[in-house]
């Protein structure tokens, strides 16, 4: 218990000291990227739960994200003024749920306050990965993988076909999403440090929740279905129940991450969607050492952050494909642990071996 | 333990990051935003190629105002929120003179604010008429209109005496533009549109979509797509003995596209900027001292990856920029950017430009010329004097 | 009714596309129970070799020579990533190939570029059709369906009456009882690879024409090709064949009553729902089925 508490407060004491150090070198436009990351991050430990602790492959996220993020900005951008007079939308204005604002180039529109954009996604996502998860989760091994995938494609292709959407362009414009008054996630130069710690306060948030629900009754349960699910399923664990749970959670906080991050960049295009994008969580999730958060955390820090700084050029893909290829290779239980050097000398032994044969 | 691990890497990261930029004094940094991997690589790689080519023999010449141009350019994959990213760290960071690029038409939709807020000038070299109407002050385009495209084929149609048009278009923005152009435009003249197909950018085959076309009765096919699957919109249209004309978009402007349809490619009509034909634009034409040398030096580096209009909009995102500093004779991006909306006749490979405080893209229909493929080569639809093609080489 | 053969024109062209690509999974999963997500990025490699191959040989020694290359290059993914791994769990073969297939696409993308290509049509031109009483068909279509039948039938004679492909078919059926027999599962492994190698080669050389082939276009079909292998049932590869038609023809149809763009939602959401209810494939046996772990 004490641990895990100095293990969330480190993480804040570095994430203040990050922000000290760059405040003193005059380079807080580090920030930026940080944030972005933070925001990733989010959805990463979610995915995290879901694979590690629940053993279940996802290869699916990016089409939460991308669900959470493309109906929040959809909704804050969508202008109803043309119906203004039914008597829905009247209401809707009228408790305040609809707000006038105006957009860039200085006419008015109507369109939905952050926070009521922002509930809707969250209950969108959370219905819609409940009502896929039931029989996507009774699959196993290359069939989950599949269903998954064949779900974030799914996403993929209705964003980028549906010109509501603003098909391969994704949506511009996005306003701040206004937490209270005063206090705005955008990417305005002058809130940087602000939305910086907004972020990373979110991350803690988060982790502070699974960090207690994975020493919870509901944790150790899900350990023994990772273990054996057969076993825990013989034990009165409902591990359908609690497979769903977990899905469903892990797709919320996805959700989360796509709509804080569509209003801090102000836009959101149809590559947050991608395939490529849920490998890429997956990758960092399995780099992490598949059970750890901190680790999820930790890579998914390093790696976000020089892939939005455009530290691996072209190479950027294949960064993340050479990673996965390696990881899962020579330390499928992640990197930060130490049987890696025995599993190198077992490779290396096979390979001297195979050579004195021929 | 392993926390202890963790935040020594972390502390690790936060030295590397703070670590001072190495910026050295006498240089003019340049950034660009292009998407040389990903779905709109075909785009990115040619103009990641042609910058690189202009500003090293720019710095050859001794650079701009005496000092070397730093050429930053970013590989953003097509993705919108790595071109905020990466907008953001030119801006703020690096204090870049001027941005060129995005190439896709959502990533500048996706930075144009942020142009505007850190006062920094975005040469976009995407289609999108939205990015220059309304007209942010900071924020400029290359390629030619796509209403302009329009007007010329339908002109071409006119000429033609056909009225039943049959729409296909790729799901990409481009094509996404383009369609909404042809069916504001072509309603007001006189023509129907019979059909109107969107058909998915990566595509294998067609054949469904195009005998959809055919069906509705179109007596001529406008395919608007900047991607590799036009070219099979024309084969598979010539398959099903599809024999009506069939007009592309100026995304057709890659040989690449002609290689790949093969002998269907054979009289197809598309508006486009002259590079294409630059070898036989008559010797006094106003572009063909420009044309020929970005396609000479080109091809002759690139070999044997030919001159494309694509790689053509970045070039001229940057010879439009020197030509302000030249004439704002100074680095300020206060003062460049002015210039710039001063600028008049300046001859790029796509056009030539004349901006000002409402224009911000400086073309017009003249830009374009209508073209035709003829033996396996891009031709002038009406050229007054035949040339003799030369004949197809044969692998 | 023209109309109508038309349609099932298209939808046989696609299928065929698919065909290729799922019987190139079927084999590697019938020997080693693994499914290669990589398995599409042959199809883009054969493609890709061939048109380099053809600027220096003529048309067919070029598709040889690139089948061939494919298959050394995927019996070198065997031997270099799968073999050494000690009974490996599902998610890290999961893993491990769609790194390998991001890999090979970057590499392609590194190699040649970010342009097109497409191979000339093996008789005719991007012109010629054949006309089947007002049904107009690309000779090319003859050619992929012609030479997949053929394929088709070569790997069933393969299997059922050669003693290597009797092997091959132990490992699939109990890897350990095999092993016991003398069979060297290892090397039926690495075999499986090659020949799904070559037939993946072999269908880019294929459809090149009829579509074109760039660095990325084998993600594209490895997608399409899953969807069949699962709609037809994992490993029966007659049962995708049948599968394939039935997409391709569903996808082609589907034109007429959907926006052309939401062509893949239609065949995607299709498999999801065979997936939820019948993870044995339109063909699969009930029976057996039940035996199996899905």
């Amino acid at each position: 218990m004490s641990a895990k508490f100095l293990q969330l407060i480190g993480l804040a004491v570095c994430i203040v000291a990050i922000q000290i150090c760059t405040q003193m070198t005059d380079s807080s436009y580090y920030l930026t990227q940080l944030t972005m990351t933070a925001y990733y991050s989010l959805l990463v430990i979610g995915l995290c739960m879901l694979i590690g602790y629940a053993g279940q492959i996802s290869l699916g996220h990016a089409g939460f994200f991308a669900i959470g993020g493309y109906m929040s900005a959809f909704l804050t951008t969508h202008d109803f003024t043309a119906i203004k007079g039914e008597p829905f939308v009247a209401f809707l204005s009228k408790i305040g749920v609809l707000v006038v604002r105006k957009d860039v180039y200085g006419g008015e529109l109507l369109a939905f306050h952050s926070w009521p954009a922002c509930i809707l996604s969250v209950c969108t996502v959370l219905i819609v990965a409940y009502v896929i998860g039931g029989p996507v989760l009774k699959l196993k091994g290359h069939y989950l993988a599949m269903a998954t995938l064949g779900f974030g494609i799914i996403i993929y292709r209705i964003v980028v076909g549906t010109s509501g959407l603003g098909a391969a362009d994704g949506i511009s414009g996005v306003p701040g999403f206004t937490l209270f008054p005063g206090v705005v996630i955008s990417g305005k130069g002058s809130g940087r440090i602000l939305n910086y710690y907004i972020a990373w306060g979110v991350v803690i948030a988060g982790m502070t929740f699974l960090l207690n629900l994975i020493s919870s009754r509901v944790g150790r349960a899900l350990s023994a279905i990772h273990g054996a699910e057969d076993a825990a399923e013989a034990m009165g664990i409902p591990t359908a129940n609690y497979k769903l749970k977990v899905f469903v959670l892990s797709a919320g906080f996805a959700a989360v991450a796509g709509i804080l991050l569509t209003h801090f960049n102000g836009s959101i295009g149809p590559s947050e969607a991608s395939v490529m994008k849920s490998v890429r969580y997956v990758a960092i999730v399995a780099i992490g050492g598949m059970t750890s958060l901190w680790g999820a955390v930790f890579m998914s820090l390093i790696l976000n952050y020089f892939s939005l700084r455009g530290s691996f050029g072209t190479y950027d893909d294949a960064v993340f494909g050479v990673i996965l290829v390696l990881i899962m290779l020579f330390a499928p239980d992640g990197l930060i642990r130490r049987q890696i050097l025995i599993d190198l000398k077992y490779f290396f032994r096979r390979f001297a071996k195979k050579e004195a044969a021929l | 333990m392993k926390f202890v691990r963790i935040l020594s890497a972390i502390m690790f990261m936060v030295v590397l990051s703070v670590s001072p930029v190495l910026a050295a004094k006498d240089t003019v940094k340049i950034g660009a935003l292009l998407a040389v991997t990903g779905p709109a690589s075909f785009l990115g790689a040619p103009e990641a190629r042609s910058l690189e080519m202009l500003v090293a023999g720019i710095n050859k010449k001794g650079g701009l105002q005496g000092k070397q141009i730093q050429l930053i350019i970013k590989d953003t994959g097509a993705s919108t929120e790595k071109a905020v990213s990466f907008a953001k760290q030119l801006i703020e960071e690096e204090k870049v003179l001027a941005i060129i690029g995005p190439s896709t038409s959502g990533e500048t939709m996706g930075i144009k604010k942020l142009a505007e807020e850190g006062k920094t000038i975005l040469l976009s070299c995407a289609a999108a008429e939205a990015i220059v109407n309304p007209v942010g002050k900071y924020v400029f385009k290359t390629p030619q209109k796509d209403s302009d495209a329009v007007i010329k084929i339908l002109d071409q149609i006119k000429k033609m005496k056909l009225t039943k048009i049959g729409i296909l278009s790729s799901n990409s923005g481009f094509g996404n533009a383009g369609k909404g152009q042809i069916e504001k435009l072509a309603s007001g003249h006189g023509f129907t549109i019979v059909s109107n197909e969107v058909y998915d950018k990566a595509a294998n085959d067609l054949t469904g979509e195009v005998t959809k076309v055919k069906a509705s009765g179109a007596e001529v096919i406008i395919n608007w797509s900047i991607e590799p699957a036009q070219a099979i919109v024309i084969k598979n249209a010539r398959q099903i003995g599809f024999a009506g004309p069939i007009f592309q978009s100026h995304g057709f402007g890659n040989i690449k596209y002609v290689e790949a349809a093969g002998a269907a490619a054979e009289g197809v009509m598309f508006p486009a900027g002259r590079l294409l034909v630059a070898d036989v634009l008559p010797k006094n034409h106003i572009q063909k001292a420009v044309l020929t040398s970005y396609k000479n030096d080109y091809e002759s580096k690139f070999k044997p990856d030919a001159a494309s209009t694509f790689g053509g909009h970045a070039y001229d995102a940057m010879l439009i920029l020197t030509d302000a500093i030249k004439k704002a004779n100074s680095l300020d991006k206060e003062k460049v950017r002015t210039a710039i909306e001063g600028l008049k006749g300046v001859v790029g490979t796509g056009g030539v430009f004349n901006f000002s405080a409402t224009d911000h893209n400086g073309l017009n229909v003249d830009a374009f010329e209508m073209l035709t493929v003829k033996n396996g080569k891009f031709a002038l639809l009406e050229q007054k004097v035949e040339k003799k093609a030369a004949p197809k080489k044969k692998k | 009714m023209e109309l109508l053969f038309q349609y099932i024109v298209a939808g046989v062209t696609y299928g065929t596309i698919y065909a290729i690509v799922a019987i190139g999974f079927n084999i590697i999963y019938n020997t080693t129970g693994i499914i290669n997500f990589a398995q599409g990025e042959f199809v883009m490699l054969g493609g890709m070799t061939a048109f380099t191959l053809k600027e220096y040989m003529p048309l067919p020694l070029a598709i040889v020579s690139a089948v061939i290359i494919t298959m050394i290059i995927g019996a070198l993914i065997e031997m270099l990533f799968i073999r050494w791994l000690h009974k490996p769990s599902v998610l890290r073969m999961i893993i491990i190939t769609i790194g390998l297939s991001i890999l090979i696409r970057e590499t392609a993308l590194h190699i040649w570029g970010e342009g097109v290509t497409a191979l000339p049509y093996f008789t005719g031109t991007s012109l010629s059709s054949v006309n089947l009483g007002g049904v107009f068909v690309s000779p090319q279509v003859f050619w992929a369906v012609g030479i997949s039948s053929v394929v088709v039938v070569l790997l069933g004679v393969f299997f059922n009456f050669t003693l290597l492909g009797k092997q091959m078919r132990a490992c699939s059926a109990n890897r350990e009882a095999a092993r016991l027999c003398g069979i060297s599962t290892q090397n039926m492994v690495t075999l499986s690879f090659m020949l799904s190698a070559a037939i993946g080669a072999l269908g880019g050389c294929i459809v090149s024409p009829i579509t074109y082939i760039q660095y990325d276009s084998g993600s594209q079909l490895a997608i399409k090709g899953f969807t069949v292998a699962i709609l037809g049932g994992l490993g029966n590869s007659t049962a995708a064949v049948a599968a394939a038609m039935i997409l391709g023809i569903l996808e082609s149809f589907s034109i007429w009553a959907l926006p052309a763009a939401y062509k893949d939602v239609v065949s995607i959401a299709i498999m999801l729902i065979i997936l939820f209810l019948k993870p044995s494939g339109l063909f699969g046996n009930a029976a057996s089925a039940r035996l199996k772990e899905y």
